[in-house]
């Protein structure tokens, strides 16, 4: 008898689930799986990185999703954003991607800054055919030898800062470098990356590259290295807090009157901001884009600071990039499904606020986009607050990344 | 490697020495004395650095009413810690207060990040070395940071100064007295547990002051005492627990080999104050100037 009434209330119940989610379904002709589009920000919501993607990563993919579905009536309440803390950790993205996967029902992974995160986080994506956006992670390893099918790399990566940054120090006179960098995926492939920029240049490594821990505080020892090398450039692979400590022992052993410049790996504003603009004055660096380029990206801007109290790093406004990109994927193929959206974004041209000229390859999956070399302003030349970079040069999309012909990335 | 590169990496090494120092010379004085193991320590480290920027941010003042300052306000909040938790755990197993300073440390933390990110919109803040120290002395053909050659020489004086009070003089006596049998001292009219509050505070203080030392050379940020209490945790079981002069010893040692490590094989140098210790305590399972249990 019991046993008959449960059935007599399920399934009812059931039927009536199904039909309303058919019925939703055709309502906005895309199928969408548990009838929501899920974001997953993966990203480091405590740690070293927290600043320059972190909480702003998930606002602003939160931002994205809030305005793909006020320009797209079909979508309305369906697009959810999931921000999970991976730690920097591989092994922690790892364990984090599964369990989003599969107990939240993600659909698509966001951000992930710290390379070996990414390629753990891409890697269980993989198996379960779900999109992965690497918008803050820079290995280059991404869309070459551990590339896939499911994984794009977006807004920047190794190559492209070194190709910009060691092209432009070196052919300004900086041709002697010495460089140091974090043990770890990251910083070994933006060596690896600006040692071949550097040579390409007709410049010089006074001595191998200098492996440091990771994390790091002191690095005095190198530091006093390099005023016995007399390199023209003291080059760090740094990021994050790591890079503040650099710099600002840099400034205090004096190496910039001693006419050692400083060429910078990997550069957020944050960074900058940690240590006032002087310390970093006249360095070079390469971004995939910063707040004041132009009107289009102010505008941005202006609503980001609006929601967040704070203004963008460039890995915050590319999170809200990738998301649209993937939104609008979404919405093109009809359906949330791994395959169907990755043939999507296959191929496809667009331009944003953020990223111009864009062009997803479809060879390996490296999201290409105009780059710009900026110089770090002093202080006294800043306009408003948090005006720091002066534009040196624009890369185009096509000539900032590595060319498709050397990718190693096999589907 | 020449000699003069060398030469240098010794006086690099004596810098982080001094922080290693002062902040395990803070750990025995507690331990020796109250017998807590403060976890907590690299976060009032932090506090100590944190308090310097706040106190500029604040009322503009500068290095010097710093420096004075912060370990002050750092000690009296160890004073008030010591007051309201960790004495309720005093007779109970050791691993009661290192829970509770292990999650004081978390907790503190994150109210400094959470501050920071609110009130200056980064977790990592400027703090510039004053005018007077600023620049560098011309060691031939290196040169070294005038700040950091001062921080060695200030951290040596502090040193002394704690020893003398402690092993020579009457207030040291009373310490000493009080925490090697309490029951007596008290019966000489000695207030034993305001002595206690007392010491925790000068303990936490030392942490303060290593805080204040340490922002015009590394970024000030809420978890830069994380990673070296770890290691000065490593200097105060290689000197010895408890013993004043072995982490003062220990502490600069063990700077100065991690710093000509590093020189001579760089990825050595994290890892060799473990492999140290790992040495030490095979050999004299009590550290190099500690006593067996038992024959204090």
């Amino acid at each position: 008898m019991k046993k008959a009434k449960l059935t007599a209330i399920i399934a009812p119940t059931l039927v009536t689930a199904a039909l309303l989610s058919v019925t939703a379904a055709l309502a906005q002709g895309a199928k969408l799986s548990d009838n929501a589009i899920k974001i997953g920000v993966l990203t480091d919501l405590s740690g070293v990185y927290s600043e320059l993607s972190g909480p702003g990563s998930v606002k602003a993919a939160q931002m994205a999703a809030d305005d793909f579905m006020a320009t797209n009536a079909a979508y309305k309440g369906k697009v959810q954003v999931i921000g999970v803390d991976h730690q920097n950790k591989a092994d922690v993205a790892s364990n984090k991607a599964a369990e989003m996967i599969d107990r939240q029902n993600v659909d698509v992974l966001m951000d992930l800054p710290t390379s070996s995160a990414a390629l753990a986080a891409s890697e269980v994506a993989k198996g379960k055919k779900i999109p992965v956006m690497v918008v803050t992670g820079g290995t280059t390893a991404l869309t070459n030898e551990k590339c896939s099918k499911y994984t794009f790399h977006y807004a920047y990566d190794n190559f492209m800062l070194a190709n910009g940054t060691g092209t432009a120090v070196t052919k300004r006179g900086g041709n002697s470098w010495y460089i140091i960098y974090p043990n770890y995926a990251f910083g070994q492939d933006l060596d690896r990356q600006m040692t071949a920029a550097i040579k390409e240049n007709g410049g010089k490594l006074v001595t191998p590259s200098d492996a440091t821990p990771f994390p790091n505080t002191d690095f005095s020892s190198y530091l006093l290295k390099a005023q016995s090398l007399k390199p023209k450039i003291f080059g760090t692979m740094q990021a994050g807090n790591d890079l503040v400590n650099v710099v600002k022992q840099y400034n205090e052993f004096g190496l910039k009157k001693q006419g050692i410049g400083l060429g910078i790996g990997l550069l957020f504003e944050t960074d900058v901001a940690a240590l006032g603009q002087d310390a970093y004055a006249g360095a070079l660096a390469t971004v995939p884009w910063y707040w004041n380029l132009d009107q289009r990206s102010r505008d941005w801007t202006a609503k980001f600071e609006k929601a967040f109290g704070k203004k963008p790093t460039w890995a915050q406004a590319g999170v809200y990039s990738a998301t649209m990109t993937y939104l609008q994927a979404v919405s093109r193929a009809k359906s949330d499904n791994g395959d169907a959206v990755v043939k999507a974004l296959e191929g496809y041209r667009f331009s944003d606020f953020f990223a111009r000229s864009a062009y997803i390859r479809p060879q390996d999956h490296r999201v290409t986009l105009d780059v710009y070399t900026v110089q770090v302003k002093a202080k006294a030349q800043a306009k408003e607050a948090g005006d720091i970079f002066t534009k040196v040069a624009t890369i185009p999309s096509a000539k900032a990344f590595a060319p498709v012909a050397e990718t190693k990335c096999k589907f | 490697m020449n000699t003069q590169l060398l030469l240098i990496q010794v006086f690099n090494g004596l810098v982080n020495g001094a922080f290693y120092a002062l902040l395990s010379l803070g750990l025995a004085v507690i331990f020796g004395m109250l017998r807590i193991v403060n976890f907590m320590h690299g976060a009032l480290y932090m506090l100590g650095a944190f308090t310097a920027f706040a106190l500029g941010q604040a009322f503009g003042l500068g290095f010097w009413p710093a420096l004075i300052l912060a370990p002050l306000i750092v000690g009296a909040l160890g004073m008030l810690l010591e007051r309201t938790l960790l004495s309720r755990l005093y007779g109970l197993e050791p691993s009661y207060n290192l829970l509770l300073t292990f999650g004081l440390t978390l907790l503190t933390q994150d109210l400094v990040k959470q501050v920071m990110l609110s009130q200056f919109a980064v977790s990592s803040a400027p703090y510039t070395t004053p005018d007077i120290l600023t620049g560098v002395v011309n060691l031939g053909s290196v040169v070294f940071p005038k700040y950091r050659l001062f921080v060695i020489a200030l951290t040596l004086v502090i040193c002394l100064v704690t020893w003398f009070v402690i092993e020579k003089t009457r207030v040291g006596a009373i310490i000493r007295a009080s925490t090697e049998n309490p029951s007596v001292t008290r019966s000489f009219g000695i207030d034993v547990s305001k002595w206690v509050t007392g010491v925790f505070g000068v303990g936490v203080g030392l942490a303060g002051l290593a805080g204040v030392l340490a922002a015009p050379i590394y970024s000030v940020e809420p978890y830069m005492g994380a990673e070296l209490i770890i290691t000065t945790f490593a200097v105060v079981v290689i000197g010895g627990l408890g013993s004043i002069l072995g982490s003062v010893v220990t502490g600069f040692a063990v700077g100065v080999l991690a710093a000509v490590g590093a020189a001579i094989y760089p990825p050595i140098a994290n890892t060799l104050v473990f492999v140290l210790m790992a040495i030490v305590l095979l050999v004299r399972p009590s550290g190099l100037f500690g006593l067996p249990e038992g024959t204090r």
